[in-house]
């Protein structure tokens, strides 16, 4: 096999070896989402990477579920894949026991225990669920590798996550801000305030920028939307 | 059928070289009402008859989608119909998951059969009483295929299986030749008089014991609605029945569509089917 010291044996050290296979990567993104009164947007950069190098400029991070549900995954983009694959699958199983497909809150119970599942051996997948609700309302899921679930009215993940939620604390949720009145945020405006974040994030996160797809869920269907980012 | 003393275990050969506990399986398929399949260049399309246990219940389902390309119609047990089914689903999420395509149609009937074969070999299990007609598409074209509780299964250009399915088979025979340049709606207009030929005399097709799919090119596999059944069912009202016999029930009906045992009513089953 390849040993120096048996090929090469003046290269040959004391001591032990340590062999070491890491199994996760990280190939960066990053995923906003709002939900409204009756509408839900999602919107996530296409950028894949790894360390200071760029995979692809074009990786969709969105993935439609079904009519009413998108899922955003970042993280190790291996593990994006089997887990939205594995979603797919559980969620094909129940329309064909319960002839309907699952609604929204249910995938996101059902993504949760799919994610425990590996606890001790996680996905390392930072996800972000948005749907309409039973009552038509917008939702937003986040959750941790191992399936902390949490409902919100808006959520970043990925790798700009901690720079990109203080922003929208302070601008959907009013946070630390005086003589205000918390009212629910219209659609143009949770699109507009989307890109700007997402431009914020290009600024100075290395691995956001390119592009970003946005998909605005309501009770009509989705659209979709392009945008694009600073390259660099 | 007779009883004899080689036919209490599917594990035992009758001197003859025949597996009874088998072939009494496939009479079970006999007993569900029938269903037929059929395709053309670019659609493969099931019809069944749905029948229902009495006034109150509702009509047992006959077709079940498989997968978006892939749907079966069953004659025999339901159950052991169900339990098929969800094998075949399986298999086929988990193809799509693995080769990232829909599954080729030929491949789950090989494994289906497989499935199968594996009852008729043990002395703890039993033949699955169903049959299926699987109509799917893939990138070989439509398919029809048969199969049997003997897990034998057939690539057919048409077929019909089920109670007094015989003349819907003659038909199909009859009119094998024109199908493959049919359009869609022929096609069906086609399975509709097959299935028609089957009925008792005083029973005729309607929205509600009729079931109709169809899988193509551009078509994942649907289950037509009432709108469609109405539609499809207009093709063929008021046409003239081939047994002679018409919907109000008419005492000189020829006994040619008739089974061979002469039995003139749907068989009474103790064991939940899809017949009553």
């Amino acid at each position: 096999m390849l040993s120096v010291s048996e090929n090469f044996p003046e290269y040959a050290v004391p001591g032990a070896k340590q062999v070491r296979f890491e199994p996760y990567a990280d190939n960066g993104g990053s995923i906003v989402a709002i939900a409204g009164d009756d509408y839900a947007v999602i919107g996530a950069d296409t950028r894949l990477s790894t360390g200071f190098s760029i995979y692809t400029r074009e990786q969709k991070k969105l993935f439609k579920l079904s009519e009413g549900t998108v899922l955003g995954a970042t993280g190790c983009w291996c593990d994006t894949l089997t887990l939205t694959r594995l979603l797919q699958a559980r969620m094909q199983m129940y329309e064909h026991e319960h002839n309907k497909s699952m609604s929204t809150p249910a995938v996101a119970q059902m993504l949760s225990t799919m994610l425990y599942y590996k606890r001790f051996f996680p996905y390392y997948v930072s996800n972000i669920l948005a749907g309409l609700d039973a009552e038509g309302k917008g939702c937003v899921y986040s959750y941790d590798p191992i399936g902390h679930c949490e409902r919100s009215n808006y959520r970043a993940g990925g790798s700009a996550g901690a720079q990109l939620q203080p922003l929208l604390d302070n601008q959907i949720g009013l946070k630390n801000m005086q003589n205000v009145t918390v009212a629910p945020i219209p659609r143009e405006k949770a699109l507009a305030l989307l890109k700007d974040v997402f431009i914020s994030a290009a600024e100075r996160d290395i691995y956001t920028g390119d592009s970003i797809y946005i998909l605005i869920i309501t009770a009509n269907g989705i659209q979709e939307e392009k945008f694009e980012l600073r390259k660099d | 059928m007779f009883r004899n003393q080689y036919d209490s275990d599917v594990t035992v050969w009758s001197p003859q070289g025949r597996l009874h506990q088998v072939e009494y399986a496939m009479e079970a398929v006999k007993l569900g009402s029938a269903t037929v399949g059929l395709k053309n260049k670019q659609f493969a399309v099931l019809i069944a008859l749905k029948r229902a246990v009495s006034e109150l219940s509702a009509y047992q389902k006959k077709i079940i989608p498989i997968d978006d390309h892939i749907g079966i119609s069953i004659s025999g047990l339901t159950a052991d119909a169900r339990m098929l089914s969800r094998f075949m689903r399986t298999e086929c999420l988990n193809h799509r998951y693995a080769h990232d395509a829909p599954m080729p149609v030929g491949r789950l009937i090989a494994l289906v059969g497989n499935k199968m074969q594996i009852c008729t070999q043990r002395y703890d299990k039993r033949p699955l009483g169903v049959g299926l007609l699987v109509a799917g598409y893939d990138d070989q074209g439509p398919h029809i295929y048969q199969t049997c509780p003997s897990a034998n299964y057939f690539d057919c250009r048409a077929m019909a299986i089920g109670a007094r399915s015989q003349s819907a088979r003659t038909y199909l025979e009859k009119h094998l030749n024109t199908f493959v340049d049919c359009d869609l709606q022929e096609l069906v207009a086609h399975g509709l008089r097959a299935l028609r030929d089957t009925l008792p005399n005083e029973v005729d097709l309607n929205t509600k014991n009729v079931s109709i799919a169809i899988v193509g090119p551009k078509t994942s596999l649907q289950i037509c609605e009432e709108a469609e059944l109405t539609r499809f069912l207009s093709l063929v009202e008021g046409e003239e029945r081939r047994g002679g016999g018409t919907a109000t029930g008419d005492a000189g009906a020829s006994g040619a569509d008739r089974d061979p045992t002469g039995d003139e009513r749907d068989p009474q089953v103790a064991v939940a089917m899809d017949t009553e």
